[in-house]
């Protein structure tokens, strides 16, 4: 597939690598030669230098003729201009980031009236994220399928926990829910288990799960946490603000600490309701001047890593029961995840995996396509989401009977109101939303793909 | 230094060479000619041996290059293209000295076409066409050709955390230009389409030859020849053997393959119109006519009329400019004045992205224009003034890099020149010959003319022009820095 990138820097640079191991024929634009050539370096890629929102360089670009155009450089305007532009050459379906406030509320209108595909918005996206996190500080992570009916979650297994040493056919045995472990994170690889593997101490696992059961799961799997009332947000940003708009909505009580001055007034303005604080919010002092030990929940939303880091090291040194860190540099994931920094934000990656979803789903017109497209186990795990059609293979096949791929698995099964922990017992039949896990690496872009035949 | 990746890349290079020798094997074999195909068997068997033996180990994960591993693998491949390129001539004992067979192949490969044979004729059918075939892999690379015909080339690498962008730095290092850019998103794609363009133009230059009469052998032959802007001849009278439109069928295919590619691909897409703006190529054909016609005029009482001068001179000139080096006339007996043309001309070469020689046009324009704005700012000198080709600037790192190169190369042709005095020729030959070779163009003035050769040179002069030829052909940076120690270190 032909796709045309405007704009190289952070987030454009991301989606270029994923896009380019996904295999399709990506051309760059951006007006820096310097991040032009630092890109061509990582991918193979066509670069042009220019400004990514000209009739010129779109058309040098071969816009015209691209199935996907993705705007992400810095400006809103700029991004919504390009992609009209793009639209008009003949471009199949067009992307836009658009990230401030103001726009946010047009998405129909773009949609509609400009012909845009589909509008992103990677700091709305993060303070949803995060939000959700908040909602339930048991688990590191989650990731909801079938219309919010399941979910996939992520658990630390702590020393002393009922689960160390249980293997995973005895799983169900201890949470008495439907539920399944699909993958576990062990001395920083990713694993999708059989059966007979025994969880141990220290691993991170994924399960699955309906969202009705979620109490009790927490409960049977002895990792109950208090409910999040109060939430210290340090760094003012965008992502600060859709974060306490919603969290102010769900009642809880918000104190946002920000350094600038101006950006403080406008928060107070948005936000009557936050408590905002100006001053530096990687201050020992001011941190526990404003009572940080006695807070549920610490999200640290500067622009700098290693401040955020800090902050969170020092929250969780403290005894703060949930900590939640933004970091850019995703690379370093792996490190920070075992020195015991879990629950990890990238605003970049969860729009880059957005659109590796769209991409993909572009690729099948028919209807078994991507629903929903989750990273999983620190990205090296795909949870997928399709709809079983007359198309997918082996329907009404017991699961048993069925041979998957290796390091593939059915996560859950849902069938009109009925959520389906599958055993080998269990089929697919038409209709149904399945959601699978597979590597990463492997790009299952369709159901049929985790078949082994 | 990924030393695994250099492997794995120039193992496959090897065994591409092997696949290489296949036709000449199978002319050889139809020819009846014994000691030849022996000893292409067993060069095969050599190269497919080595070549899977350090390629087939390498896993997936190991593969990944940098620049750094692109111009070493570049420069390590040619060498080793050139010592077992040049096994059958020395194995079948046509050419009984080594040394001899390595100039040879590496004047085919880098696309020269000096020769020391003093009786091509003499020579089997199969090793002539090995000659010629060398041209045609040398001319557009091998390892571009390596990247086009290998399908892992084409998938992403999944498994490393880069998207595949390292395959960029291979093509870059081989082909010439100081500015190397893609046609197409992907680099194996690009590699493949240049290699169509390049197939396509042999062909059409056969199909036009046979229709002159020619015959199929010569007429393949010297096609390749052209393709790759080589020049080593089948007959011993050289080009002046055919008739006067297979004469001026090879000119005007010679003067095509020292265009530019981009420009080919520009056209075959439909974008005519930005295919005839390219400055370079306007300044290409500038130089071919305005030099054709100087010399035509020099010449004219050389000839019965003034078209015969026309096109004896356009034939020379599109020989030297693309530094092809094929004759249709001894042109070592013109006169002086010419011959400092020609030279001039030799040391311009061809378009970048071209299988030509030389220091490339648009090199030379880079300097001129680098030069003209130094001149102009002299007189103001608070002027800002930036450098620029087809209207987009052009880098100062790329403007001081072409200043290095050719103070580089001015150097290192000097160090060749004081190497071959030892060898106590005359100042003419010694210098066209130390010009001919660096700038890939085949034949000098005096006993390395026309209608010359290079056997009467010691072998440390052959050795001196042989590593002159691939510092030309690579442009100069990946054989030095093999030699650097820095590239090796570990962490350097």
């Amino acid at each position: 597939m032909k796709v045309v990138v405007a704009g190289v820097g952070k987030v454009g640079h991301a989606i270029i690598l994923q896009l380019a191991m996904e295999n399709h024929d990506i051309t760059a634009i951006d007006c820096s030669a310097d991040a032009l050539e630092y890109v061509q370096n990582t991918a193979d890629i066509l670069t042009i230098k220019g400004n990514g929102a000209s009739v010129e360089t779109l058309t040098e670009a071969g816009a015209g003729r691209a199935d996907m155009f993705i705007a992400v450089m810095a400006d809103d305007e700029t991004n919504l201009l390009a992609c009209v532009v793009a639209k008009r050459l003949g471009c199949r379906h067009t992307l836009a980031r658009v990230r401030s406030p103001e726009h946010s509320r047009n998405i129909r209108f773009f949609n509609d009236q400009l012909g845009i595909s589909m509008i992103f918005n990677p700091e709305f996206a993060a303070a949803r994220e995060i939000f959700r996190m908040l909602q339930f500080p048991s688990f590191l992570k989650r990731d909801s399928f079938a219309a919010g009916l399941v979910e996939l979650v992520e658990i630390h297994v702590k020393d002393g926990s009922p689960l160390c040493g249980v293997t995973l056919s005895n799983f169900q045995s201890i949470a008495q829910v439907r539920s399944l472990v699909c993958t576990v994170e062990r001395d920083g690889e990713a694993i999708i288990p059989s059966g007979s593997f025994q969880i141990k101490e220290g691993d991170n696992i994924t399960v699955t799960a309906g969202r009705r059961d979620f109490n009790k799961l927490i409960k049977n799997l002895g990792i109950a946490a208090p409910r999040v009332r109060n939430v210290m947000i340090i760094g003012g940003g965008t992502i600060s603000r859709y974060l306490a708009m919603r969290l102010i909505e769900a009642g809880m009580s918000v104190k946002i600490i920000e350094l600038d001055h101006e950006r403080c007034l406008e928060l107070s303005e948005f936000l009557p309701e936050a408590m905002i604080i100006e001053g530096d919010g990687t201050m020992q002092d001011l941190l526990i001047e404003e009572g940080i030990s006695s807070t549920d929940a610490v999200v640290a939303l500067t622009g700098i890593d290693e401040e955020n880091l800090l902050v969170s090291m020092y929250a969780k040194h403290i005894g703060v029961p949930k900590t939640i860190t933004k970091i850019n540099r995703i690379e370093y994931k792996d490190v920070l995840r075992a020195s015991g920094i879990e629950s990890l934000i990238s605003p970049k990656m969860i729009s880059t995996t957005e659109i590796v979803r769209y991409a993909r789903d572009m690729g099948h017109s028919r209807a078994d396509s991507v629903i929903t497209l989750r990273r999983i186990a620190g990205g090296n795990v795909e949870a997928l989401e399709f709809i079983a059609t007359e198309e997918t293979r082996h329907l009404g096949e017991l699961l048993i009977n069925i041979k998957l791929k290796k390091n593939t698995l059915v996560a859950c099964i849902h069938r009109g109101n009925q959520i389906i922990i599958p055993t080998g017992s269990d089929s697919i039949h038409i209709g149904d939303t399945v959601v699978t896990i597979s590597r990463t690496s492997d790009a299952v872009t369709n159901l049929n793909d985790i078949f082994n035949d | 230094m990924n030393t695994a990746a250099l492997l794995f890349y120039i193992g496959r290079i090897l065994i591409v060479e092997a696949l290489a020798m296949i036709p000449s094997m199978t002319i050889s074999l139809l020819n009846g000619e014994d000691m030849s195909w022996r000893a292409f068997i067993v060069t095969i068997a050599t190269l497919a041996v080595i070549g899977l033996a350090i390629s087939l180990p390498v896993s997936k994960k190991n593969r990944e290059l940098h620049s750094r591993e692109g111009i070493v693998i570049v420069a390590i491949s040619w060498i080793l293209l050139s010592v077992f390129g040049a096994m059958p001539f020395f194995l079948s004992r046509e050419i009984p000295s080594y040394i001899d067979a390595f100039f040879e192949c590496v004047s085919g490969l880098t696309t020269t076409g000096a020769t020391i044979l003093t009786d091509v004729e003499a020579l089997s059918r199969g090793l002539v066409f090995w000659r010629s075939f060398t041209h045609w892999i040398g001319g557009m690379g091998v390892l571009v050709f390596t990247l086009a015909i290998m399908p892992e080339a084409y998938k992403s690498s999944r498994t490393t955390h880069t998207g595949g962008g390292d395959l960029l730095h291979l093509v870059q290092a081989e082909t010439p230009g100081p500015i190397v850019g893609k046609l197409v998103p992907k680099t194996a794609h690009t590699a493949a389409i240049l290699y169509i363009i390049y197939v396509g133009l042999t062909l059409l230059q056969i199909i036009f030859l046979l229709c002159g009469g020619m015959p199929a052998f010569d007429a393949v032959t010297i096609s390749l020849g052209t393709a790759g802007t080589g020049g080593f001849a089948v007959r011993n009278a050289g080009i002046a053997a055919y008739s006067t439109y297979c004469q001026v069928v090879i000119a005007i295919f010679m003067v095509l393959f020292g265009v530019n590619f981009n420009i080919y691909f520009l056209i075959l897409t439909g974008n005519i119109r930005r295919a005839l703006k390219s400055e370079e190529m306007h300044v290409y054909f500038g130089i071919l006519f305005a030099t054709t016609a100087v010399i035509a005029v020099n010449v004219i009482s050389y000839f019965k009329n003034i078209w015969e001068a026309i096109h004896h001179s356009f034939f020379t000139v599109s020989s030297i400019i693309t530094t092809t080096g094929f004759a249709t006339v001894d042109f070592n007996t013109w006169p002086q004045f010419t011959h400092y043309i020609l030279l001039f001309l030799m040391v311009i070469g061809g378009s970048s992205g071209s299988t030509a020689g030389g220091i490339k046009v648009i090199r030379s324009m880079i300097v001129t224009k680098g030069a003209m704005h130094s001149f102009r700012s002299m007189l103001h000198n608070r002027r800002v003034k930036v450098i620029t080709i087809d209207g987009k600037a052009i880098d100062e790192s790329v403007v001081s890099k072409v200043n290095v190169y050719l103070n580089i190369y001015v150097v290192l042709s000097a160090i060749s020149l004081l190497i071959l005095s030892l060898d106590a020729i005359s100042f003419e030959e010694s210098f066209s010959s130390v010009i001919a070779c660096i700038n890939n163009v085949g034949p000098g003035f005096g006993r390395m003319g026309a209608v010359g050769n290079y056997s009467t040179l010691s072998n440390v002069s052959k050795l001196t022009l042989s590593v002159d030829m691939l510092l030309g052909r690579l442009e100069i940076y990946p054989i030095i820095m093999l030699f650097m120690p820095s590239m090796w270190r570990r962490t350097g």
